[in-house]
């Protein structure tokens, strides 16, 4: 075998080594930022989630595929889909809402499964973050609980007691 | 605002399965074996060797196995860890595979001269039975470990279970510590007594101590930690901590003086005792910690250097510095190094003077003492009995220098460099064999595996919701970080040499086998970390049924 040939395959094998931790490396990447993959799923999933609740009154719209790659713009207002408040909608401004049963909540629920200071809504560079306030019963944001700020994906319920309230544009 | 939008929701999405991802690395992993036996072959014979499909082979069918485990017993495992394991004992049995060639020629030729032949040599079949049980022994830890979740469930073993007995394995992991030193069982080998013989066997249990040190400490640490990182007296920028709250960490301070000075051995020393400094960093948070641990252990060597029977030791710090005067053979004597490399009159004149005797006994027929006179190393003969000093060699180090040096930024390619010329090149010095046929881009590579491999620990621990399992999985990451610091700071010369195992490269059973069972633990960590939280099945009520899958 000529020199030449043996360099070749040694830099060959060099270049596999690398692409192996390169491709290492991007397996963790996905992780952290999701594949494409892995976004599907996630938007499969949260189709079934966001139509669970039987008594609402009204289909909550599918979320937009890609997660909202582009115009449009964010949700304009927050909509209470079930629960004692059903129908209560209070417009985003970017001032941050609290919800619970405590009297100077922005959104107060008379449900006997809040706490009196819940959750938090807020704004965040341009996303809007639900965050749990130490309830006792905890805060779904669809079937997860919210266990750190999250941001809200559009159409997803976010479940606090007996009420759900939603996003909407 | 809208761009970052999509990126920011699936950043908080749970985890998923990552089965595919596993799969494609492990398969990625696969061709870098393969690849590296065909480098061999191709560039020793110009075909591809026979090893390949025994070697090779064996390792990617025991992959898959070991694959199909993970998949089943732990979907939701961290995907990068068993590929970058498989990687990295591929490329260690390469290199084993390719000096055992070399090796053996060596003992052919040695054979047919009629003259004795290496002891230590590489041992590539042995090194696929170690593989073989090493992986039998991660899908073994894999099925039957079950998530902590489950630990009411009638004998199952979790991670978790060991927190139970941590005093008992604290005992364990000391008594595993001190075997080496008992006579009889343990033995010296190249200056340290670190192995212990069972049967046909040997066995380095400091591997195995490490790991059951790890749930000790963690399940110490766990209970102290609170108190350990709240209470003290504040001095300046440092708070002291009570004095009750210290005994334990001057215990263990006092345990690996002992190891040191009983197995002449530093760098398990700084192994065991960096590991429970990084610990209690980890469990308190405090720098305080680190810096009163960091003091210990300068004080400890410092009055390890100061010692008159300390000689080992002290040697090694003095070869670290200036290893040439040491090469091929050196004398300590009142603290100067007096050369006793074969080509001194000193030298020759013991040589003589052995040879002699040997002859005289075989003259009387006493074949036996002939042989054993034989045996003697002249220079190590004249330093202890003549000059009455501490003999030591820096070639082996010396060596792997040069091999480094001769395989500069590319390596010379896998089969074409001669790492076989450092003695125990296929297990100490596999670093330095694999920087020579490697370059630096290929150490690089093997560098950053290690440090994935210790991130995705690390991962784990911070994902991890018991606070054992956290001190759990961090420990056992950082004790693997620290034992790639110290074998390959001492072969590469940055700290004094001390030979610990290369994880997963070198040749030898007792570290394969006790780092796939670390592995293996990881995996069962990682996936009860990342599987999702149990989920209300119903939507609302005081009292929810849960589905726990």
């Amino acid at each position: 075998m000529s020199e030449f040939t043996l360099t070749l395959i040694k830099l060959a094998f060099l270049a596999v080594l690398w692409l192996f931790v390169i491709a290492a490396v991007g397996v963790i990447r996905a992780d952290l930022f999701g594949s494409k993959a892995a976004a599907k799923a996630a938007g499969r999933a949260a189709q079934p989630r966001a139509s669970r609740p039987a008594k609402q009154p009204k289909q909550p719209r599918a979320p937009r595929a890609g997660g909202g790659g582009g115009g449009g713009g964010g949700p304009s207002k927050l909509v209470v889909v079930q629960g004692e408040r059903a129908g209560t909608v209070i417009d985003l401004t970017g001032v941050p809402i609290t919800i619970g049963r405590a009297g100077d909540a922005t959104l107060v629920v008379t449900d006997d499964y809040a706490s009196s200071r819940h959750a938090r809504i807020y704004a965040q560079d341009g996303q809007w973050i639900v965050e749990d306030l130490g309830s006792t019963n905890g805060t779904y944001l669809g079937r997860t609980k919210v266990t750190r700020p999250m941001p809200i994906p559009p159409g997803v319920p976010v479940r606090i007691g007996k009420t759900v309230i939603e996003l909407r544009k | 605002m809208v761009t970052s939008l999509g990126e920011q929701i699936r950043a908080h999405l749970p985890y998923q399965r990552r089965n595919a991802a596993t799969a494609a690395l492990l398969i990625f992993a696969m061709v870098l074996t393969l690849s590296a036996f065909a480098e061999v072959g191709l560039a020793r014979d110009g075909k591809i060797p026979s090893g390949l499909f025994l070697y090779g082979g064996g390792l990617v069918v025991l992959a898959i196995i070991a694959f199909l485990v993970q998949s089943k017993f732990a979907p939701y495992a961290d995907p990068l860890l068993l590929p970058l394991a498989v990687a990295l004992n591929g490329l260690g049995l390469a290199m084993i595979y390719r000096l055992d060639l070399d090796t053996s020629k060596d003992r052919i030729t040695a054979a047919q001269a009629g003259k004795k032949f290496l002891k230590d040599a590489a041992d590539a079949p042995g090194q696929l039975m170690w593989t073989f049980v090493g992986i039998a022994l991660f899908v073994a830890a894999v099925a039957i470990m079950r998530d902590t979740d489950k630990s009411d469930a009638k004998l199952s073993f979790t991670p978790k279970t060991a927190q139970r007995y941590t005093y008992l394995i604290g005992l364990s992991a000391i008594i595993l510590l001190l075997l080496p030193v008992v006579p009889g069982i343990g033995s010296e080998i190249n200056g340290a007594r670190v192995w212990i013989h069972i049967g046909p066997f040997s066995v380095q249990p400091g591997e195995f101590a490490k790991l059951l040190l790890v749930v000790f400490f963690a399940g110490y640490l766990v209970n102290k930690r609170q108190a350990m990182s709240l209470i003290g007296k504040k001095v300046g920028p440092i708070s002291l901590p009570r004095a009750r709250d210290l005994g334990p960490i001057l215990v263990i301070w006092f345990l690996c003086l002992g190891v040191l000075f009983m197995q002449k051995d530093l760098g398990t020393a700084l192994l065991y005792f960096g590991l429970f400094v990084s610990m209690i960093y980890i469990a308190t948070q405090r720098v305080s910690w680190v810096m009163i641990g960091v003091g210990l252990l300068a004080v400890g060597v410092f009055i390890a250097t100061m010692l008159p029977f300390m000689g080992h030791v002290n040697q090694r710090i003095d070869i670290w510095r200036d290893p040439g005067p040491y090469f091929d053979g050196g004398c300590l004597v009142n603290e100067k190094v007096v050369p006793v490399n074969p080509n001194t009159d000193i030298y020759k004149q013991t040589k003589e003077a052995l040879e002699t005797r040997a002859a005289q006994y075989e003259a009387q027929g006493q074949a036996a003492k002939a042989k054993s006179t034989r045996l003697i190393e002249p220079g190590y003969y004249a330093c202890t009995n003549q000059l009455k000093g501490d003999y030591s060699d820096s070639a082996q180090l010396m060596k792997g220098l040069f091999a480094l040096g001769q395989g500069g930024v590319l390596g010379t390619g896998l089969g074409q460099g001669q790492p076989w010329r450092t003695p125990l090149s296929f297990s100490d010095f596999i670093f330095d064999s694999m920087g020579e046929e490697l370059g630096l881009t290929g150490l690089m590579v093997i560098l950053l595996v290690y440090a994935l491999i210790v991130q995705r620990g690390m991962k784990t621990a911070v994902a991890a919701r018991d606070p054992f399992l956290k001190l759990f999985a961090g420990g056992v990451s950082f004790v693997l970080a620290l034992q790639v610091f110290v074998i390959v700071g001492g072969v590469t010369r940055m700290i004094p040499l001390t030979g610990l195992t290369t994880p997963f490269l070198s040749q030898g059973g007792s570290s394969l086998m006790a780092n796939w069972i670390l592995i293996a633990i990881l995996v069962r960590m990682s996936h009860d970390a990342r599987k999702p939280a149990p989920q209300a099945i119903q939507d609302e009520g005081m009292t929810q049924i849960v589905s726990t899958r």
